[in-house]
């Protein structure tokens, strides 16, 4: 058997909405066409927390979806934490990138405390952010995807923007920038799903994993033209 | 009554839009800009009332088959035909139908409305009954979310004079019982056996089906299998021949059947509907077949995961070759993560003969995530229907296409002169 890559998908259950299953599959299916086999554990309220984890993953959800899971992601917050200092690379869309950061201020002037990996600070609006986005970064290219959020997010001192947005709002109406990083953790509000037609993103999360369990990591050749000729259109398409 | 003046210019404006070869909605918009009571005092007259059906996934198919009951009762109904269904839409239907003197000649009125003008809608006119099928993540950058779009369909059932009907097996229509205090509710359902082939939205994505508690239905789909389908009403079992194609609209006769049980009350007769529903086929562009070169062609509306998931369950793959055309437009929708939410492993065995719509990439490399074959991708839709056509002469076809697409492709084949329009 290959080398196995572990990928925890965080609350499928709750938070799911906008394609983010897309993620997963996207992971799932280029490790395997890299040489790797993937095992996906979902974790959901309540669930035991894996042992090995080399990938964390998470979607937007609603409100509701967000309420649900606000407790239990609290009481695993620690794991998490110490996951994203000793480098294992994330991706959050949306509502969990929201609650990765210190808190999200719902509309209705109700506060979720979040879990602090990210530095950025969430309060909702009756503004909705929504559209064809083009953000652009210098170690993935400009990042295409769709963003759909109420929740205007700033960064704190210490959060480095994740890319700035070429077309679209991004974290928030104003500021111009999209996302936030920290270490290996990426927070993003594009959804599309964006993996897909972000496969120097995908590849990022996947050769950090693969070199933090492994030590190296020696890509196959994917065949990413669809990817590339999906990317020109969006680029083109209205807002 | 509306003043016969407005009726007249109204009818006046519907003819010149028809002769330019307009939409439906503008004479509509048009009375209601100068009498907005327009559709209330004409729809005060019918004394059946007011009778609405909303909710995300067949809305169009529900509708026509309960126009087609209630006429089997011997009831005139007015309907929203054209499938504009906005309040203008309504409006505009309602100049066609009234004489000069603000007469409509029916007895009932059975509109199907959009979630967010059902609510706009029912400000002005209150229902007597209405019904809700589901809340699907349909069009979610014009609604918000999910949670949303079923308050708007709770505004609507609250607003119901007499009774509204619920689809028990879909939970967030189910809850909206808890807000009803006035009303009646009643239920359709799925027999246990028959849940795990009609996945609510929720089931989608865990992959799973929870047997809850439900409340009892007053009209069950107990069995169906190929065209042929059960019905339990009460407690008797009515196995009938459908010509309606697809399981969620198959589901939705049941909704159909306990919405004419509700309206027609004593009058009602199981026998008659049965036999009534029966002859029913799809709406307007869904499972419609065209006739192409001595092969059946089929086009099915996809819209969002949900109904393109049940489509893919409806209809098996092997022996066809099999299209998919992706518009972004407006009308479909801009976002394309939905595509992500649907599993296409059932094609993976026949492939995928072409690809087309401007999203056709995305729709490729959807299908390249599942390992499924792809021959064309192109994202000029008449040359890829063209070339889907002339590579495939002695193969059934059928083409899965979002809205905007399909209205394309429709008008193509409608040009040839090879093509034979059989429903």
């Amino acid at each position: 058997m290959s080398k196995a890559i572990h990928i925890l998908q965080l609350y499928p259950d709750d938070m799911n909405i906008y394609g983010d299953h897309g993620n997963v599959l996207v992971l799932k299916r280029r490790l395997e066409w890299h040489g790797y086999t993937p095992i996906v554990t979902e974790y959901n309220v309540g669930d035991a927390f894996p042992k090995t984890v080399d990938i964390v993953i998470g979607g937007g959800g609603q409100d509701s979806g967000q309420e649900k899971i606000h407790k239990d992601l609290l009481k695993i917050a620690p794991k998490l934490r110490t996951l994203a200092e000793d480098g294992v690379p994330m991706l959050v869309v949306c509502g969990l990138y929201q609650l990765f950061g210190k808190f999200f201020q719902t509309s209705k002037s109700h506060r979720l405390e979040g879990i602090g990996i990210l530095d950025i600070e969430t309060y909702g609006s009756n503004e909705r952010l929504i559209g064809n986005t083009i953000a652009t970064t210098e170690e993935f290219g400009d990042i295409i995807g769709y963003e759909n959020h109420s929740g205007q997010t700033s960064l704190g001192d210490s959060a480095i923007p994740l890319a700035t947005v070429l077309k679209g709002a991004g974290n928030n109406a104003s500021n111009g920038h999209e996302g936030a990083r920290h270490k290996n953790v990426i927070g993003t509000y594009l959804h599309g799903s964006v993996l897909p037609k972000n496969p120097l993103l995908a590849d990022f999360l996947i050769e950090t994993a693969v070199v933090k369990r492994y030590g190296s990591f020696t890509p196959h050749v994917i065949d990413d033209s669809f990817a590339e000729k999906a990317r020109g259109v969006a680029a083109q398409r209205p807002r | 009554m509306p003043h016969p003046f407005i009726i007249l210019l109204g009818k006046v404006v519907r003819g010149l839009a028809r002769l330019r070869g307009g939409g439906s909605a503008l004479p509509g918009l048009f009375v209601e800009r100068l009498d907005p009571q327009f559709i209330q005092k004409t729809l005060a007259q019918l004394p059946e009332g007011v009778v609405v059906i909303s909710g995300t996934n067949g809305k169009t198919t529900t509708t026509k088959m309960v126009v087609s009951l209630l006429e089997a009762h011997g009831l005139k109904v007015f309907t929203n035909r054209t499938g504009s269904n906005f309040t203008r839409g309504v409006a505009a239907a309602l100049l066609k139908e009234i004489d000069l003197r603000g007469c409509l000649d029916a007895d009932v009125a059975v509109l199907e409305l959009d979630e967010a003008h059902a609510v706009k809608f029912v400000e002005a006119v209150q229902p007597r009954h209405s019904l809700i099928l589901n809340v699907m993540r349909d069009q979610l950058d014009r609604f918000g979310e999910i949670d949303a779009t079923a308050n708007l369909l709770a505004t609507l059932a609250k607003s119901s004079s007499q009774s509204v009907v619920l689809n028990r097996e879909d939970p967030r229509v189910r809850r909206i019982a808890l807000e009803l205090k006035n009303q009646q509710v009643s239920y359709f359902g799925l027999s246990n056996d028959l849940l795990q082939h009609f996945p609510n939205d929720d089931d989608l994505r865990n992959q799973s089906v929870k047997t809850t508690k439900r409340p009892p239905a007053e009209v069950l789909l107990s069995a169906y299998k190929d065209d042929h389908a059960t019905f339990t009403i009460g407690n008797k079992k009515y196995e009938t021949s459908l010509k309606i194609t697809g399981v969620y609209n198959v589901f939705n006769s049941a909704a159909a059947i306990a919405l004419t049980k509700v309206i027609l009350t004593d009058d009602f007769d199981a026998r008659k509907t049965i036999v009534a529903l029966s002859e029913v086929t799809p709406a307007f562009g869904r499972g419609e077949v065209f006739i192409v070169d001595g092969q059946p062609l089929e086009l099915v509306l996809v819209k969002n995961p949900s109904g393109f998931r049940l489509g893919l369950k409806s209809f098996p793959a092997s022996g066809y070759a099999t299209m998919i055309a992706i518009n972004d437009n407006y009308a479909d929708g801009r976002d394309m993560s939905w595509l992500w939410d649907v599993e296409f492993d059932d094609l993976a065995k026949a492939g995928v003969a072409s690809v087309s719509g401007i999203r056709a990439y995305d729709m490729a490399l959807r299908l390249q995530y599942d390992e499924v074959p792809v021959t064309d991708v192109n994202t000029d839709l008449p040359a890829a229907l063209r070339r889907f056509i002339g590579q495939n002469k002695t193969l059934p076809k059928r083409i899965y296409c979002t809205y905007t697409a399909m209205l394309a492709i429709r008008k193509d084949l409608r040009k040839s002169t090879n093509v034979e329009v059989v429903s």
